[in-house]
């Protein structure tokens, strides 16, 4: 069973979201889909200024077996990309909520939360496709 | 649910993540794919192949018969033991698959050929064996284990009785040591062996193999490792679109002697004549990222190619490929890699061999 923390929020596609002090997120893949992909050996961060929109691909993490695309669970801007994923993209397979996350996102001010799940809906949504 | 090998059970008690592989439930791997990779490269693994196809061929005209069947000459197998890389083709020198053959004795052939083609495989040859007089029989009571990496032998040595017999053994050569048929063989481009034995002895030996150290890996690893030792996948690198001429294997297609007429000669002999107009290559991509199947290659004024087979090279730390091109003379190419354009250079195959980078 694959972690999923409760103080997080979650999209379909297997991201996570933590909702930062100043109201930008961080965002990151859950442990349910670093396992899936297995090692990672690369990954395309986006770098700091880039306009961001719901559901758009913004980021690339490559296992040895496939690529996957990473979607900004918001509208925004990403104000930082974690440059420490070029050299050790392996990060994301041994600390996906931690050191392995991907890029930092201010959200536009139209932008909405509302439409990620919690920890529940998302061990729930995960039990559905692995069933 | 899919088919098991013998060995299936060893498989999940070592956490293995089971895939399907041409309608078997094999392991892809148990656990980390690279560190498996890595541990057939610098001491050793072994690898469930049991799902591979063994087909015994015997009678008086089984020479004949496989001197018409496969384009390349079984008359160069002249010990017993002695393996022979080849391709069987159809008419038009389309591949229909790759396989290794042994000469056992003057009217005993062994072959071991895809678990994805078994099928049309074994019709094929049953279709030609019609007007020869030979027997076709597949072995599906057989398992089989890949134990690979420069270590292979050590540790064979601590479950065999007769070790020195397989030491000696040089490289696609077999001998059989009393049920187990023990092959200098393999797909990864380290020292080892395949070996071919009953099913109902496969799971206690590789719990033997285990207990003197060797480590179980998984499919993935196996094509990594068979990537980087420059080695075709079928139905990924080849199939029946293509010929040996061009998918890097014309040095398995024997012209001489010119009056033998194999199957697929007469389209080869067209194709060699008019020019082959495609060629499989090897790519390096030097800066960071990871080649994929199918991906567009760029070569110059001569068009456009595609990546056949592609990944991450766990040795050289680079993304490597297969890709079939246009013909070409040139070193550099551009792939086509989320509608950017990325400079790679073009190789002979293999990219490892021997633990060792041969670029």
């Amino acid at each position: 069973m694959s972690e999923i923390p409760s103080d997080l929020k979650y999209t379909s596609s297997h991201e996570w979201v933590r909702i930062e002090g100043d109201g930008s997120i961080t965002v990151g893949i859950t442990d349910h889909a670093q396992d899936l992909l297995g090692d990672l050996v690369y990954v395309e961060a986006p770098e700091s200024g880039t306009e961001v929109e719901v559901k758009e691909a913004c980021a690339v993490v490559e296992s040895v077996k496939a690529a996957s695309d990473i979607y900004s669970p918001v509208d925004g801007e990403v104000i930082e990309g974690n440059e420490n994923l070029a050299d050790t993209p392996e990060i994301i397979n041994t600390d996906p909520y931690g050191e392995g996350w991907i890029m930092r996102v201010q959200p536009s001010e139209s932008a909405s939360l509302d439409d990620l799940m919690d920890a529940e809906a998302y061990e729930a949504h995960v039990a559905s496709e692995t069933h | 649910m899919g088919n098991r090998t013998p060995i299936y059970e060893e498989h999940l008690a070592a956490g293995a993540k089971i895939v399907d592989f041409a309608g078997w439930e094999m392991p892809i791997h148990y656990g980390s794919q690279l560190d498996e990779h890595h541990q057939v490269r610098r001491a050793v693994g072994m690898f469930d192949v049991s799902h591979m196809t063994v087909v015994d061929l015997t009678g008086n005209e089984v020479k004949a018969f496989l001197q018409y069947l496969l384009a390349n000459n079984v008359d160069r197998l002249k010990d017993s033991g002695k393996a022979l890389y080849t391709c069987m083709l159809n008419q038009d020198g389309g591949i229909i698959d790759d396989l290794i053959v042994y000469y056992l004795q003057a009217d005993w052939y062994r072959m071991v050929v895809n678990a994805a083609t078994r099928e049309k495989d074994l019709a094929w040859i049953n279709q030609q064996a019609a007007s020869f007089d030979i027997t076709v029989k597949e072995r599906p009571e057989l398992a089989m284990i890949a134990v690979q990496g420069p270590q292979a032998i050590d540790h064979l040595c601590k479950v065999l009785p007769d070790c020195e017999s397989v030491r000696s053994l040089k490289p696609f050569v077999a001998t059989v040591m009393d049920d187990l048929f023990i092959a200098r063989t393999g797909y990864t481009g380290e020292d080892g062996v395949e070996i071919i034995l009953p099913g109902d002895r496969a799971a206690a030996f590789w719990r033997e193999l285990r207990e003197a150290g060797v480590e179980p890996i998984g499919l993935g690893a196996r094509d990594t490792l068979r990537l980087e030792a420059g080695m075709n996948l079928y139905g990924t690198d080849m199939d029946e679109s293509v010929s040996p001429l061009e998918s890097g294997l014309t040095w398995t297609v024997a012209w001489e002697p010119q009056e033998r007429d194999f199957i697929g000669r007469q389209a080869l002999e067209k194709q060699k004549q008019q020019g082959v107009q495609r060629k499989l290559v090897g790519l390096v991509l030097k800066e960071r990222g990871v080649l994929r199947g199918h991906q567009k290659v760029l070569v110059g004024d001569a068009g456009v190619g595609e990546i056949t087979s592609g990944t991450f090279s766990p040795t050289l730390g680079h993304g490597i490929a297969f890709a079939r091109i246009p013909a070409y003379d040139g070193d550099q190419a551009e792939v086509e890699i989320r509608n950017r354009h990325i400079a790679v250079e073009i190789v002979k195959p293999p990219f490892v061999r021997n633990g060792k980078s041969c670029l």
